[in-house]
């Protein structure tokens, strides 16, 4: 798609993602400016683990990832509303069951 | 103080002023780097030397039992106290210089900080082995950078050609020694210069070959200035990172 936005002076732009301890989920938690892999690793540690954050980083290209748009949010997601018993507090508990 | 705690006071100065004038001149950056990413990259580096250099200045003021502080030391003295290495005081040119500087002394001091940390010192090697995890990072993040430029383009290498010849006669006096030197070296303390010397050589001849870059040769080595001679560049640091404190003696804020 064409626009007349100017094209960002800068590198490309990576995602990261922190692991705040061993076996925990990577948590999404910004965005480098990087020329290449290695250099977003290294931009990511000192961006985004200057507090003791990190154990662990994941760094992808920005371009790489694949966003459902904003506009499909009605059809793909609206539906999912009305649809109450996927959630299993829609359920009874059989008597003598105690939670 | 006797000959030997002299002779210690003397070289925790030298370790901490390495510190201190390198993070003040890394701390120029701040707001100026090229990009914002290193400009935060550059000042976490700052801050890790100086870090590091208050340690090594409270440890001196321990030994000298004279009641100076860390504070006391960094900005009450002169120049000509300093024991720092010209290397560190060099200005940052631009990036490369400021990028090949901090790669030649931070490969020194991780040499210098992995013997340190089995030294018999115990206050001495545990700032070092606490410090050398912050250099580690200092080499690669310096070292990464200087294989960009080495493969960059036609510009890039000659900002990195012109760094390391601008900058390889300061290298040789990171090594020196004096007498005060030797005895702590035989305690077991000191770090004996004549062995991470070629350590240093090998790893900066071992990075620079994979960018296929000639170490700088036929150069002339500043030689002999442990003494409290520096270039006219660190008066300069010193008015600027010294002004404060000395403009209203104990002010706190």
């Amino acid at each position: 798609m064409e626009t007349n936005q100017k094209k960002d002076s800068q590198w490309k732009v990576w995602e990261v993602f922190v692991q705040s301890k061993t076996g925990a989920s990577f948590t999404h938690c910004g965005s480098v400016h990087a020329p290449d892999k290695e250099m977003a690793t290294q931009y990511a540690r000192d961006l985004y683990t200057r507090r003791s954050e990190g154990r662990s980083i994941w760094v992808l290209p920005a371009e790489d990832i694949v966003a459902t748009q904003p506009t499909e949010a009605a059809s793909l997601f609206d539906p999912a509303d009305d649809k109450i018993y996927r959630h299993p507090q829609f359920y009874k508990f059989p008597k003598g069951i105690h939670m | 103080m006797d000959k030997n705690q002299h002779a210690l006071f003397n070289y925790c100065l030298r370790l901490g002023d390495n510190s201190l004038i390198l993070g003040q001149r890394i701390t120029e950056w701040c707001s100026h780097a090229p990009i914002l990413e290193e400009d935060i990259a550059l000042a976490n580096l700052a801050l890790d030397l100086i870090g590091q250099a208050r340690e090594f200045l409270t440890y001196a003021g321990e030994i000298e039992k004279k009641g100076r502080a860390e504070d006391d030391l960094a900005f009450l003295r002169d120049a000509n106290e300093f024991r720092n290495a010209l290397l560190v005081e060099q200005p940052n040119g631009d990036f490369a210089h400021t990028i090949v500087r901090q790669y030649l002394f931070s490969v020194f001091n991780y040499h210098l900080l992995t013997e340190l940390g089995k030294g018999k010192d115990s206050t001495l090697a545990a700032i070092a082995v606490k410090s050398l995890k912050e250099c580690t990072y200092h080499v690669r993040h310096s070292g990464e950078w200087i294989l960009r430029m080495g493969d960059g383009t036609e510009e890039s290498k000659r900002r990195l050609f012109n760094a390391f010849e601008d900058l390889w006669m300061y290298t040789a006096e990171l090594f020196d020694t004096d007498e005060s030197d030797d005895l702590l070296v035989k305690k077991g303390i000191a770090v004996d210069m004549k062995t991470i010397h070629p350590l240093w050589l090998e790893t900066i001849k071992a990075h620079l070959d994979k960018i296929s870059f000639p170490l700088p040769s036929n150069h002339y080595l500043v030689q002999g200035i442990k003494k409290g001679k520096h270039s006219e560049h660190l008066g300069h640091i010193l008015a600027e990172m010294q002004f404060l404190p000395r403009a209203y003696p104990g002010t706190k804020w």
